[in-house]
């Protein structure tokens, strides 16, 4: 037995016949072709798969494809716009918040859920606010750093953040 | 700093753009046309015997495609040299069970593969996999080191003799007998290293695909060193290296667990190639924490001895390692702790000896460290063992007893050169910056209130850079640790430089651009940096592990760098009309000496390396080099670590973290930095949350990430680093390894802090994780 689902992901309207067992993480990745969702766990610890849903952060392997159903969803491909990152990836790639990458499309996703409900957060506000997200490689020092120059960046209202030369030298 | 000078400069890294946009390409994203999907049926039990296994009902399961057991790969794969078993150093004895993709007749750890099932979907091979109905005779595990090692225990496998894997001794005891008798103090301690779960976010990802009329196998994995997965894999299928291509761009951590082979490397490809069509395998995370190779399982027996003084006189140190149920492909590696068990110290004389065990759970391998990391801790919990005996303050002991920096190269206990240090430099450093003395009056007065506060220091040292040939050739029957890079300009001035390490988190695609961009002196952004495509660069690649990328992939850079300006030089000399001799290189450009204004641009040399050139000389611009490093480098550094520990929970939160560390010249200290902060992280994961717990019957109790406590961003606190710079002797770029530093390092500060908090109620050791609930029971225990 299949399923309608019709969402709008970054902005698309689209309609599919899903499963009902399927999960939306695996809708975004295997039928929309959205690979930056990605899965870390199989018990909605490490936060990964981590997108907005009607603005609000969930981590898409806890929701069925047909729970999102006439939902407006945000993953991370719809951050940037028009070439122009977000601030809150700017931030990360400005404070080495990420290595390996794998989780930082949660963090990213999970930072943007924060900030729009705390614009400037304390440190430990950060800290609270990424714990259902799990790093392995950073240690968490520098994508807290991230989230404080993202806040920092946004808090301009409509601070514009330029895309930045990838290569900036300096001294240590 | 000039921006021509690239090395040495906080530049932010060019792979971060597509990471953090989604567009990574990391395996699991990779499309292919009709792929197939492979799940793989494991034992439930840790111990078993097969039966019967029953196939009808999965095959007859809607989308499967195909059921394979172990005798359907009979001439399709080779077994057992499917996993290979590097060499212990000098084995007195060896126990080295077979070990094939699929079991056969014995299952020897729980999750060990039993059949696979291809579907033509993921959900259909996990539906078809679940029919599968495997009948087993349960066996006796063998979980517990101690009681495997006794005579006429029970065997991880029944065909074996017995669970001893090897027994080597490195240095007898009677050379430690005289040490002892001169001693005025000795201590003697067990201390534990428990398993523990790598868990790089990104669980392993194998898909295959096989083209039947070239003969071509095409695999795209998660791993850490593909040249070595085409090896063992052409080998294990009977093809050519030449028609085997690994692929692995992306990866998401690897931390020592995709490195040695599993059976899904074999099996993916394997049934690929049975079935004609591509066939891809996805790990679930519940699969990897029981399946990925564990880090650490192991007990240190150690007895230490010091004079009156502080001088301190002779070790022995017994190894006992868990290598589970087969033993790792470079699982002897870990056996490297007896050899670094005196840590940053001068002793009189070390004893010690490794002991590996035969038990029924899944293999341990390198994990972050491999060796260096047990060793450090213990060298560092018994210089606080002898202090607290001696009645010295920590610090003191651990100065007494450094090499001063004039000592380098120093030659350590077992004939180890170890290539620079300045091991008081990195300690007064770090004091500083930690407030040392501040932060001793502040515990003396803290404990009148009582609190329980505590300082823990780890002043450790590594060895890292594998490796030279002479030793790194026998411990892996044969192949050096030597590493490669290609650089090749071509005509229009781009350059395209293929190495041999890979890149899964560590940066180097950027690090390695800044060393070949003031190498070649041509701008970064003309730079590419290849990894992970055995179709790509050179003949072999060694990979990344051991923190040797830099060190000795960066070098091989380097290398091939001037191997191209040498060539550079003889194509100037031409267009210069002056003897190649008096051809110089400075900055990208290519001038006659003593005659500035006669120059020629790596652009201009580059277009006529492909034009007309004097006769017996080559066209081309372009240069491959290996590099084997003549020694192993040895960073260093110092920690500082300061706990509060709630005495009614048992809870330890930590205060403060202090670092200096030395890794040799620096190439990008943003980087650099970047790494110690996760390896410090995953140190306090180690040291306060992570065990892999087994109940009797070897069933892994923390199997998922609800169950195995990893730390979140609520548990690491702010880490202050500072620096020293002491170059490395050992190659020309001065440098060491950071890779592994904080997690090699960090254990012991905490532990040892957690133990000088506690100090007070008389507990003098506790064992990693000091969670709440085990530092609530010494306190319990103490205050009995």
């Amino acid at each position: 037995m299949k399923l309608k689902v019709a969402t709008t992901v970054n902005g698309r309207k689209h309609e599919h016949e899903v499963e009902p067992r399927l999960l939306l993480v695996h809708h975004l990745r295997d039928n929309l072709g959205l690979t930056g969702t990605h899965v870390g766990c199989d018990t909605s610890q490490c936060g990964a798969c981590t997108i907005l849903v009607d603005g609000k952060a969930v981590k898409s392997c806890t929701m069925f494809a047909v729970q999102a159903e006439g939902k407006n969803l945000t993953t991370i491909e719809g951050m940037a716009k028009d070439g122009e990152l977000h601030p809150i990836q700017q931030a990360f790639w400005d404070e080495h918040g990420l290595q390996c990458g794998y989780c930082t499309p949660g963090f990213i996703m999970a930072a943007a859920y924060l900030l729009s409900t705390n614009p400037n957060p304390t440190d430990e506000e950060i800290r609270r606010g990424l714990e259902g997200n799990l790093c392995r490689c950073t240690g968490y020092v520098n994508i807290v750093k991230s989230v404080k120059t993202a806040a920092k960046m946004m808090g301009g209202a409509e601070a514009k953040t330029g895309a930045r030369a990838a290569a900036t030298a300096g001294g240590e | 700093m000039a921006v021509s000078q690239l090395v040495g400069a906080k530049i932010h890294r060019r792979e971060d753009p597509r990471l953090i946009t989604g567009h990574g390409r990391y395996t699991d994203d990779l499309a292919k046309q009709g792929v197939l999907h492979l799940a793989v049926v494991r034992s439930p039990h840790a111990h078993a015997r097969i039966r019967s296994i029953g196939l009808e009902a999965a095959k007859k399961s809607p989308g499967v495609v195909a059921v394979f057991i172990a005798q359907d790969f009979n001439g399709v794969i080779a077994g057992p040299a499917t996993h290979p078993v590097a060499p212990v150093f000098a084995p007195d004895k060896k126990t080295n069970p077979p070990r094939y993709p699929i079991a056969k007749q014995e299952v020897c750890f729980q999750g060990e593969p039993v059949a696979v099932v291809i579907a033509e979907s993921r959900s259909q091979a996990a539906d078809g996999a679940q029919l599968v109905d495997v009948e087993y005779e349960p066996l006796p595990a063998v979980m517990d080191l101690d009681e495997a090692m006794k005579p006429g225990s029970n065997k991880a496998h029944t065909d074996q003799p017995d669970n001893i894997a090897w027994d080597a001794t490195y240095v007898p005891w009677e050379a430690t007998e005289e040490a002892f008798k001169e001693a005025d103090v000795v201590i003697k301690q067990r201390i534990r290293q428990d398993r523990l779960s790598p868990n790089p976010i990104e669980a392993r990802v194998v898909m295959a695909e096989f083209d039947s009329f070239d003969n071509r196998l095409t695999i795209w994995m998660s791993t850490q060193n593909p040249h070595w997965i085409r090896l063992f894999v052409s080998g294990a299928l009977g093809m050519g290296e030449h028609a085997v291509r690994v692929i692995s761009q992306d990866v998401g951590g690897g931390f020592g667990s995709k490195i040695s082979p599993y059976p899904e490397d074999y099996l993916v490809p394997a049934t690929a190639k049975m079935l004609g069509q591509p066939v891809k395998w996805t790990e679930t995370r519940t699969e990897s924490v029981q399946n990925a190779y564990a880090g650490r399982g192991q007990i240190y027996d150690v007895e230490a001895c010091a004079k009156k003084d502080g001088t301190l006189l002779g070790m022995r140190v017994t190894q006992l390692l868990d290598t589970g149920a087969y033993i790792g492909t470079f699982g002897a590696f870990q056996t490297c702790a007896c050899l670094l068990a005196g840590g940053a110290y001068r002793w009189k004389a070390i004893s010690s000896r490794s002991i590996g065990i035969l038990t029924n759970k899944i293999t341990t391998d390198p994990y972050r460290g491999a060796g260096r990391p047990e060793a450090t801790h213990l060298a560092e919990r018994v210089i606080d063992l002898l202090a607290a005996e001696l009645k010295m303050d920590p610090v003191e002991l651990r100065r007494k007893n450094f090499p001063d920096k004039g000592d380098f190269p120093w030659t350590q206990n077992f004939g180890l050169v170890v290539d620079s240090g300045d091991y008081h430099g990195s300690l007064d450093k770090v004091l500083k910056l930690a407030g040392y003395d501040q932060m001793r009056k502040e515990q003396a007065e803290a404990r009148k209130h009582g609190r329980h506060i505590g300082i823990g220091l780890s002043t450790w040292i590594e060895i890292c850079g594998l490796g030279p040939g002479a030793v790194t050739g026998p411990a892996t029957g044969g192949v050096v640790l030597s590493e490669s890079a290609q650089v090749k300009i071509h005509p229009a001035g781009g350059v395209s430089i293929y190495v041999g390490t890979h890149n899964h988190g560590q940066g180097n695609d950027t690090t390695h651009a800044q060393i070949a961009a003031d190498a070649l002196g041509v701008p970064m952004e003309q730079i590419d940096i290849r990894h992970g495509d055995t179709n790509e660069g050179p003949g072999f690649g060694y990979g990344t592990y051991g923190s040797r990328t830099l060190a000795v992939g960066g070098v091989a850079i380097a290398k091939a760098c001037t191997k191209v300006v040498d060539k550079g030089k003889k194509v100037a000399a031409h267009l210069l009309e002056a003897a190649e001799e008096d051809i110089e290189f400075h900055n990208g450009k290519f001038t006659v000496k003593g005659s500035p204004d006669k120059s020629k641009a790596m652009g201009e040399v580059a277009f006529a390396s492909y034009g007309q050139l004097p006769s017996g000389m080559e066209q081309g611009l372009e240069a491959v080099a290996y590099f084997e490093p003549p020694n192993f480098v040895w960073p260093f550094g110092a920690h500082v670590c300061e706990v509060e520990v709630d005495a009614d929970t048992g809870a330890v939160k930590i205060l403060k973290y202090a670092a200096v560390d030395d890794c040799g010249n620096v190439i990008n200290p943003m980087i650099v930095d970047g790494q110690l902060h996760g390896g410090i992280a995953q140190s306090i994961g180690q040291a306060l949350y992570e065990e892999m717990v087994y109940d009797d019957d070897g069933q892994l109790r923390s199997a998922t990430f609800l169950d195995y406590s990893m730390p979140s961003a609520n548990e690491i606190p702010d880490i202050q680093l500072e620096r020293q710079v002491t170059p490395s002797p050992t190659n020309e770029l001065g440098v060491k390894g950071i890779g592994e530093a904080g997690t090699i390092a960090a254990t012991a500060a905490i532990i040892n802090a957690v133990c000088d908090a506690l100090s007070p109620l008389g507990i003098k050791h506790i064992d990693m994780p000091a969670s709440p609930d085990r530092v609530w029971k010494y306190i319990k225990e103490a205050r009995k």
